[in-house]
């Protein structure tokens, strides 16, 4: 025997309009998971629908046990499979669409419709934990359309129509309700920290790493994902000084570069005078923070390290702001201790005879002079035979001979790391850095725009007196890759870029930083300093609340008046009638329900003997408008208008 | 406790009109208006608002203010389906209630009246004893709801409590309205099964009388009075003069004079049921009949319209 409570009652197999529209609803969840679901799993999920809708087409009826029970354990054993575990944020959002599209398989009432409408909602907010651009957005916000359609579609006896008429309801509610939307957006207050972990960085991201081996940059260089966004306080830097310091290498072990443990040692730096601005950097899973040139100060949570690298506390998830001050003119580290020379100066063993030869030559020929070293190398780049290209010939294990003595193509990794390791071979102290060089210029917005094929590595040798001295040597080679940027740079190499549509990009791009900025980046801190220029320092929680119901409450008298608001009625004569019956009734001659109005007047001229013939008058104009005539004349409304105006009942005196 | 609780029926009935099931009868029309139309969360409203909360933490927590716009998004836009789910019963009025005609014992149709006010009333359903329909109203629209009345006695029988409600548009939420019409129906008798034909009252008369009948049995001249159907256009086209279609029926049924004072040995009920049998009996074959009753006299006649005559009548009986 079951419960009462637990006994569901049969309910009618819905209509094809409802399902139909479900799986719009969950092929648009689908849709919007897709980036980042591998392509088998979303072909297969794709597949599922599509015979699940072909099949409801023909007969309906539910998917057997039998059926639904393995499809939920290959779909659990899909995910383990390709995710290694169920748990995570990608595995979780792979699973949870994928138990939607099985949902299908036993939709058949309305309850399982509602049930499915609301969990694509709830999917649809999961896609923007992996993407919340501005496009992304807004495509999962007409993904609500049809789950909105859906549930309408459900309530019974409403006028039928055709299938993308049905959206057109739910895009009006939408838009309808997007106020308070915005509203509730601002004032809701954020949290200050997370009630539980934030979600890990994604692995596939790219980015700049702490380590670098030549060849390595090839894919970034061509891909043209904003990496941050750079606005200045007083007018941008020259071209030629826009070097965004990231990853300061020492370690070499003859094929990769790394970064070491700087320690806690501060940064010691004499330098001129300083450049504020405001970086906006997109998420890339990393703690470190791109500067320009070499930072002074650096902002809240973040700290600087000897060799000029800012690292925050945690990695850099969601778009970032951050304001910090730099200087172009400096003496970076005027004394090198033992230490960091010994470092400066180690090469691997048994690595680059060749190159260690020419080292040698050079530092015989040159002596002490380090810069003239610098110049013969730099002088070898620019007049031997060196090519810029991005798809270079593979290089075997004596990487920097067969780069300087044979294949002679490269990249700004081969350039920086062979020109590196020539310098610690002469004896110069050096090291390579990796950052982003250049960047898009944005008159509308004033900002520059630098995108992850903006990635460049260049040199630091030490000098004495001068401390560390940048030198680029793949200006040596293509100064067109510092003075005009990277696609200037690569545009006669094999992979041509469309330079039109670069430059569209470019321009738009103005709107994403808007998005960044107004949007994304709207945090606690900047909700709580929102109200500054009203003379509210602080907006703290409980403000926002306040205002957040005086606003609600705001739209809900708004919505309450639009939904009571009741066309006044087109009919002059009964509207003046209407003020007649009012000031009647308040002395006490009330129109009954179903009362003439010949009869309603007679009565009142009874009840009102010393106005009997104004009433009576009143009673004649009034039948002649209504009976007498197909239209009635302007002037006889206007007369009975104005009489019923002037008309004040005198309250009799018994 | 009791009391307690019918104190509380009391103040419910007298604050909140249409609120509940107890809702006092009221003439027509009724128009709903904002001081009759309730409105709570439905279940799936219930668990769709937690589904908002967790996405609402869930954004908060990750600090994703995309999500956070499109979870005020969703939110908004379900606040504002209450506004629509009050607005589609705003204004609707139930004008008339239409009864057909029953037996005690036999289910009433009556028709309700509804007149949309001045903005379309999509998907609104009623209830009335155990049934349920749904119907829309457009603009200044009228529609006519058939509904069942269950029945079990003659006479007249109030209309009972009638509730209104929509989840338009989401199904989020339940606006209600309990409307309880001022009206009555009338029930008709129920014959008797079997029992005794009424003791004849006249001669067989045998001959064929010329009457209003439905066969037509010749056309003949028009002549000043007869009725404008019964001229054959298309025979008189063809004529000079115009024609009329002259119908005959056999009169072969006798008629009955039924009288309420024949059957003086009987019951009240019983010589109702009786009376009602006959009347139906008569009305089958289109004998003309004529019935006495202690309030009421009608004279010979036939047809639906005398019998539903005849039928209201000892209906109403005290």
């Amino acid at each position: 025997m079951r419960f009462a409570l637990f006994r569901r009652k049969p309910q009618a197999p819905i209509g094809t309009r409802p399902f139909d529209l479900l799986c719009i609803t969950v092929a648009a969840v689908l849709g919007v998971h897709a980036p980042h679901l591998p392509i088998w799993f979303t072909a297969a999920l794709a597949a599922t629908l599509g015979l699940r809708w072909w099949q409801r087409r023909t007969r309906s009826g539910r998917a057997p046990l039998y059926l639904k029970l393995p499809l939920v354990a290959l779909l659990s054993a899909a995910v383990i499979f390709h995710y290694g575990t169920l748990f995570g944020r990608e595995p979780g959002a792979a699973l949870a669409v994928g138990l939607l599209i099985l949902k299908l398989l036993e939709t058949e009432t309305s309850r399982d419709v509602r049930v499915g409408a609301a969990f694509s909602c709830f999917a649809l907010m999961a896609a923007l934990l992996f993407d919340q651009g501005m496009v992304a957005t807004a495509l999962v916000a007409l993904g609500l359309l049809p789950a909105l359609a859906t549930l309408r579609a459900l309530e019974p006896a409403r006028p039928a129509t055709t299938l993308p008429r049905e959206l057109l309801p739910a895009l009006r509610l939408l838009v309808a309700s997007l106020p308070l939307a915005l509203l509730a957006f601002v004032f809701v207050p954020r949290l200050s920290s997370p009630l539980w972990g934030a979600p890990n960085a994604s692995q596939s991201r790219t980015g700049l790493s702490p380590d670098m081996s030549p060849g390595d940059m090839s894919e970034l260089l061509i891909d043209d994902r904003p990496a941050m966004r750079v606005s200045f306080d007083e007018a941008p830097p020259p071209k030629m000084q826009r070097y965004f310091r990231a990853y300061v290498m020492w370690s070499y072990d003859g094929r990769r570069w790394s970064t070491r443990d700087a320690g806690q040692t501060p940064i010691s730096i004499e330098h001129g005078p300083t450049t504020g601005y405001t970086i906006s950097l997109e998420p890339n899973g990393q703690r470190l923070l791109p500067a320009l040139d070499v930072p002074v100060s650096v902002p809240e949570r973040a700290q600087l390290t000897s060799d000029g690298e800012v690292f925050t506390d945690r990695p850099v998830n969601d778009a970032y702001v951050y304001a910090m001050r730099s200087a172009t003119g400096y003496r970076l580290q005027a004394q090198l201790d033992a230490r960091d020379r010994r470092f400066a100066l180690a090469l691997p063993a048994g690595f680059n005879p060749r190159t260690l030869a020419l080292a040698e030559r050079w530092r015989a020929e040159h002596g002490t002079n380090d810069a003239a070293t610098v110049q013969a190398a730099l002088a070898l780049f620019h007049d031997g035979g060196f090519n810029y290209t991005l798809a270079p010939a593979p290089l075997g294990r004596d990487a920097v001979d067969d780069f300087l003595f044979a294949t002679h193509e490269g990249f700004c990794e081969h350039y920086s790391s062979a020109f590196t390791v020539l310098m610690r071979a002469a004896g110069i102290p050096a090291r390579v850095v990796t950052g982003y060089q250049g960047g898009y210029w944005n008159t509308t917005g004033q900002y520059l725009l630098v995108r992850q094929a903006d990635a460049h590595a260049w040199s630091e040798v030490w000098l004495q007196g001068r401390g560390w001295v940048r030198v680029d040597p793949t200006a040596a080679v293509r100064p067109e890759r510092v003075s005009l940027g990277a696609a200037a740079a690569s545009a006669t190499s094999d992979w041509s870029p469309n330079h039109w549509w670069l430059d569209v990009r470019n321009r738009w791009d103005v709107v994403n930083r808007w998005w960044n900025q107004g949007v994304i980046g709207f945090d606690q801190l900047r909700q709580h300093g929102m109200l500054t220029p009203f003379g509210l320092q602080d907006t703290n929680a409980g403000t926002l609340g306040l205002l957040l119901a005086f606003g609600g409450s705001l739209f809900a008298a708004l919505g309450l008046s639009w939904a009571m608001w009741k066309r006044p009625p087109a009919d002059p004569a009964r509207t003046a009638m209407q003020v007649l019956e009012r000031r009647l009734a308040a002395v006490g001659v009330a129109r009954r329900a179903s009362e003439g109005p010949q009869h309603y007047f007679n009565r009142a001229a009874r009840a009102l003997p010393s106005q009997r013939t104004e009433l009576e008058q009143l009673m004649r104009t009034y039948l002649e408008l209504r009976y007498a005539h197909e239209k009635p004349p302007v002037d006889l409304l206007k007369d009975f208008r104005q009489a019923a105006r002037d008309f004040r009942p005198r309250r009799v005196v018994k | 406790m009791l009391a307690t609780f019918r104190r509380w029926q009391d103040w419910a009935e007298r604050r909140l009109p249409a609120l509940t099931r107890y809702k006092r009868a009221e003439p027509l029309p009724i128009v709903l208006h904002r001081r009759r139309v309730y409105i709570v969360p439905t279940g799936f409203g219930a668990a769709f608002s937690v589904l908002l909360l967790v996405m609402l933490i869930g954004s908060l927590n990750y600090n994703n203010n995309a999500a956070l716009l499109l979870t005020c998004l969703v939110g908004s836009a379900s606040a504002a389906s209450m506004l629509v789910a009050f607005r589609s019963l705003n204004g609707l009025r139930l004008t008339a209630v239409r009864q057909g005609h029953a037996m005690a014992g036999e289910p009433l149709v009556l028709q309700l009246v509804f007149a949309g006010g001045d903005h379309p009333h999509p998907s609104v359903q009623i209830y009335m004893r155990d049934q349920v329909d749904a119907f829309s109203v457009a603009a200044r629209g009228e529609v006519l709801i058939p509904m069942n009345l269950p029945t079990s006695q003659r006479g007249w029988q109030p209309v009972p409590r009638i509730k209104l409600w929509s989840h338009w548009p989401l199904g989020l939420f339940h606006a209600w309205s309990w409307i309880h019409p001022d009206q009555t129906v009338l029930v008709w008798p129920r014959p008797e099964t079997s029992g005794p034909s009424p003791a004849h009252a006249g001669d067989a008369g045998q001959h064929q009388r010329l009457h209003q009948g439905e066969d037509i049995a010749a056309l003949r001249d028009y002549r000043i009075g007869d009725p404008q159907r019964h001229i054959a256009w298309k025979h008189s086209a063809r004529h000079p003069n115009l024609l009329v279609k002259d119908f005959e029926e056999p009169e072969s049924q006798e008629e009955w004079r039924l009288d309420w004072r024949q059957l003086s040995q009987l019951p009240t009920e019983a010589r109702i049921a009786r009376l009602a049998r006959w009347l139906g009996e008569a009305e089958t074959v289109g004998r003309p009949t004529s019935l006495w009753l202690p309030n009421d006299e009608i004279a010979l006649g036939h047809g639906r319209s005398h019998y539903t005559r005849c039928m209201d009548a000892l209906a109403s009986l005290p």
